[in-house]
């Protein structure tokens, strides 16, 4: 089996991916702007709701007692959503998942399909996977449309293309849609996408999507959108097949009214979004024939086991927390490397591959908390973050990598109060040639890794048992 | 077979990761606890006056009405449409079948949906409909595609949604909404809140993306 969370295992390090982008003033600017006004208008609709706290509760209890009970709730809706006409496919990993799908769409000869934004199929490299078997992707939600015809790469959960402003995307539809005469106006390149993707919408007959909410009870399936491209994709094609992560699963009907008060005004800051669609299997004569739902897993039973990381697989993956990371907002979503950046990628991406990769991102925040704060069902990522640094650093401590090491040699010195005083009067000689006003701006060798970026103060020629030995003699 | 292997890997991977964390053997007995907000607390004015409020700031077009006056209000809004359009033939209106006849304006040009192809939909002046429940802080009417509210692409391809919503129907949370939708869980439901909507090129908010780029709301007092 392997786990993969798009091109994640073979991304650079973030700290070494973010370098250049904080270089692209550009970019910094689109993302900085797009995030301030998501964040505004999420903050003001949450506020209007007295009961938002409430909400953040109930939201995060349903999902805990769900994982808990994740076997019997999976079992009851693949049972429900069969007796209703659907059909229930089971992916250990990426590339399962990939042939689960492709094998569907090729059952109905299809050279083409329709694609709902779907975060789960970038994960799995899907549309990759298709193309490869000759069969053309169309991404139909604007926003991946852009990415799409931009040869680009997602950059943030619910607005992919945020890191693109308008003229970037006129360039991207001027080329690719072959309109050479095309305005720059948001409403000029939205009507360039309407027409660009009716015909197609009215043509292809297979479409392929995710799921917001999988519910158990009935078999019913929940998607949250705003233009109508996955209306759709839902309602137009003879088949239909959406790709789920396992966690996508809530308990009741009635729990839906928890989850649709929190996810619009988390995710785009509105009181709700345009459309919401649910159903059940297939409905004769209104919507596909042929439908199938493809549950995947790629690493994510495992994270069950792990008392504290386990409330990663709550999230309903809205983006609040990318919107209001310090760190997310200088670099966008690029850096992280994987389908899912900011905060929640940072603690994801790492554990579906069971920390093998992505090493680097539970390092990407400053654990102010702020994305702990928005959450709508109170992922407490900061500590999900340490967490996992904490199992990063066991795994590593046998190491002989000179960070381990040192780290080793340090622990050594502080575990004994004569080697500690030792330490510190070599220290207090040895700093000597780098100290300038009481500060030391630059170090030599490994040791530079720490002043390239900071200032270190130089160690004072007392240390505080000198001085408390000398003011206090005798005292105890 | 292959599926039912991976089935089988998936729930023991499950079963095994949960009895491994110390939840699995402690879990939550308490009943859970639901604190938030059940019932509104306006009456039944507020209320739709909230709904109407809530309906405009997402750019639908709301008019208030009374039965007997039903039949002129549809007639007048679609008479303006009319009069802007500049199809080559003469524009008509798919109504969904089951919509109660007697609210048809008559100098209209009406196909019901039965009879309309999916080019129809995409040619038509608009599409004409009822609906289930609409809900007051939202400003969404909720569809469960029974008679009189349409086939689920009925509501979409058209360019143009007129909805009729009785004021009885108006709830004030979503909770509330819920409440009335307990019956209709495995219909096919669709929650519809304002024109269809992107904020995807620099956060702008764009009506009529690929949904109907306008919606008209008629409330309908008793």
């Amino acid at each position: 089996m392997t786990v993969r969370v798009g091109d994640s295992a073979s991304a650079p390090s973030f700290q070494k991916a973010a370098l250049p982008l904080l270089d692209d003033s550009q970019l910094r600017k689109n993302v900085r702007h797009a995030t301030e006004v998501i964040q505004r208008k999420r903050a003001l609709v949450a506020g209007e709701l007295p009961d938002w706290q409430a909400l953040r509760d109930a939201a995060s209890a349903i999902k805990e007692r769900t994982l808990l009970r994740l076997d019997e709730y999976l079992l009851q809706f693949e049972a429900a959503c069969t007796a209703a006409g659907g059909r229930v496919h089971w992916a250990r990993d990426a590339e399962e998942a990939n042939r689960i799908v492709i094998d569907l769409v090729r059952e109905q000869d299809a050279a083409e399909v329709l694609k709902i934004k779907t975060m789960t199929s970038d994960e799995t490299g899907l549309n990759r996977a298709l193309e490869e078997r000759g069969i053309h992707p169309h991404e139909t939600d604007l926003a991946e449309l852009i990415v799409q015809l931009g040869k680009d790469r997602p950059s943030h959960i619910v607005v992919p293309a945020l890191h693109k402003n308008r003229s970037q995307v006129r360039e991207i539809f001027r080329e690719q849609m072959h309109l050479p005469n095309l305005g720059d106006s948001p409403q000029d390149l939205t009507d360039a996408a309407r027409r660009y993707l009716r015909e197609r919408f009215l043509r292809v007959k297979t479409a392929i999507g995710g799921a917001n909410f999988l519910i158990a009870e009935t078999g019913s399936v929940c998607i949250v959108e705003s233009e109508g491209n996955g209306r759709m994709c839902l309602t137009m094609p003879d088949t239909l097949i959406l790709l789920a992560g396992i966690e996508k699963i809530i308990p009741t009907f009635r729990d839906l009214e928890v989850f649709l008060q929190l996810l619009p005004r988390s995710a785009t800051g509105e009181r709700m979004n345009p459309y919401n669609s649910i159903w059940t299997g297939v409905h004769p004569g209104d919507g596909p024939r042929n439908f199938h739902v493809v549950l995947l897993d790629n690493g994510r039973s495992p994270i069950l086991a792990d008392d504290e990381a386990r409330q990663t697989l709550q999230c309903i993956r809205c983006g609040a927390c990318l919107n209001t990371c310090p760190v997310y907002r200088q670099t966008g979503g690029h850096a992280y490397g994987s389908t899912y950046a900011g905060p929640i990628g940072a603690i994801l991406t790492p554990q579906l591959q069971n920390l093998q990769h992505a090493q680097s991102l539970p390092y990407a925040s400053s654990l102010c908390g702020a994305c702990y704060e928005v959450c709508p069902v109170k992922i407490n990522i900061p500590e999900v973050l340490i967490h996992l640094r904490g199992r990063i650093t066991r795994e590593q401590h046998s190491s002989l990598k000179p960070e381990a090491l040192g780290m080793r040699i340090v622990a050594s010195v502080f575990r004994s109060r004569r080697r500690l005083e030792t330490a510190h009067r070599l220290a207090q000689l040895g700093q000597k040639p780098f100290v300038s006003d009481g500060w030391i701006r630059r170090l030599p060798g490994e040791l530079s890794a720490w002043t390239n970026v900071r200032d270190l103060r130089a160690i004072p020629k007392q240390s505080f048992r000198q001085w408390w030995k000398e003011t206090h003699h005798g005292a105890k | 077979m292959a599926q039912n292997e991976a089935r089988d890997a998936i729930l023991a991977r499950i079963r095994s990761s949960i009895k491994q964390s110390r939840i699995g053997f402690d879990p939550p007995s308490a009943p859970m606890e639901r604190n938030y907000q059940r019932l509104g607390s306006r009456d039944s004015k507020e209320r739709v006056e909230l709904f109407a409020e809530r309906l405009r700031e997402y750019d639908a077009r709301v008019t208030f009405t009374t039965p007997p006056d039903l039949c002129d209000s549809i007639g007048q809004v679609m008479g303006k449409v009319q009069s802007h359009t500049q199809a080559p033939r003469a524009p008509f209106w798919i109504v969904a079948d089951g919509f109660p006849a007697g609210w048809l304006p008559s100098q209209q040009s009406i196909r019901w949906e039965s009879s309309a192809t999916v080019d129809d939909l995409n040619r038509c002046a608009g599409v004409l409909t009822i609906c289930s429940v609409g809900i007051a802080i939202t400003g969404t009417i909720v569809l469960q595609h029974g008679q009189g509210e349409g086939k689920r692409q009925t509501t979409l391809i058209p360019d143009r949604h007129l909805c009729v919503i009785r004021t009885a129907q108006i709830v004030e949370t979503v909770p509330e909404a819920f409440d009335r939708l307990a019956t209709a869980a495995t219909h096919p439901l669709t929650f519809i809140s304002g024109p269809s909507a992107t904020a995807d090129i620099e956060m702008t908010r764009i009506r009529g993306v690929h949904g109907p780029r306008q919606l008209d709301v008629f409330l309908l007092g008793e």
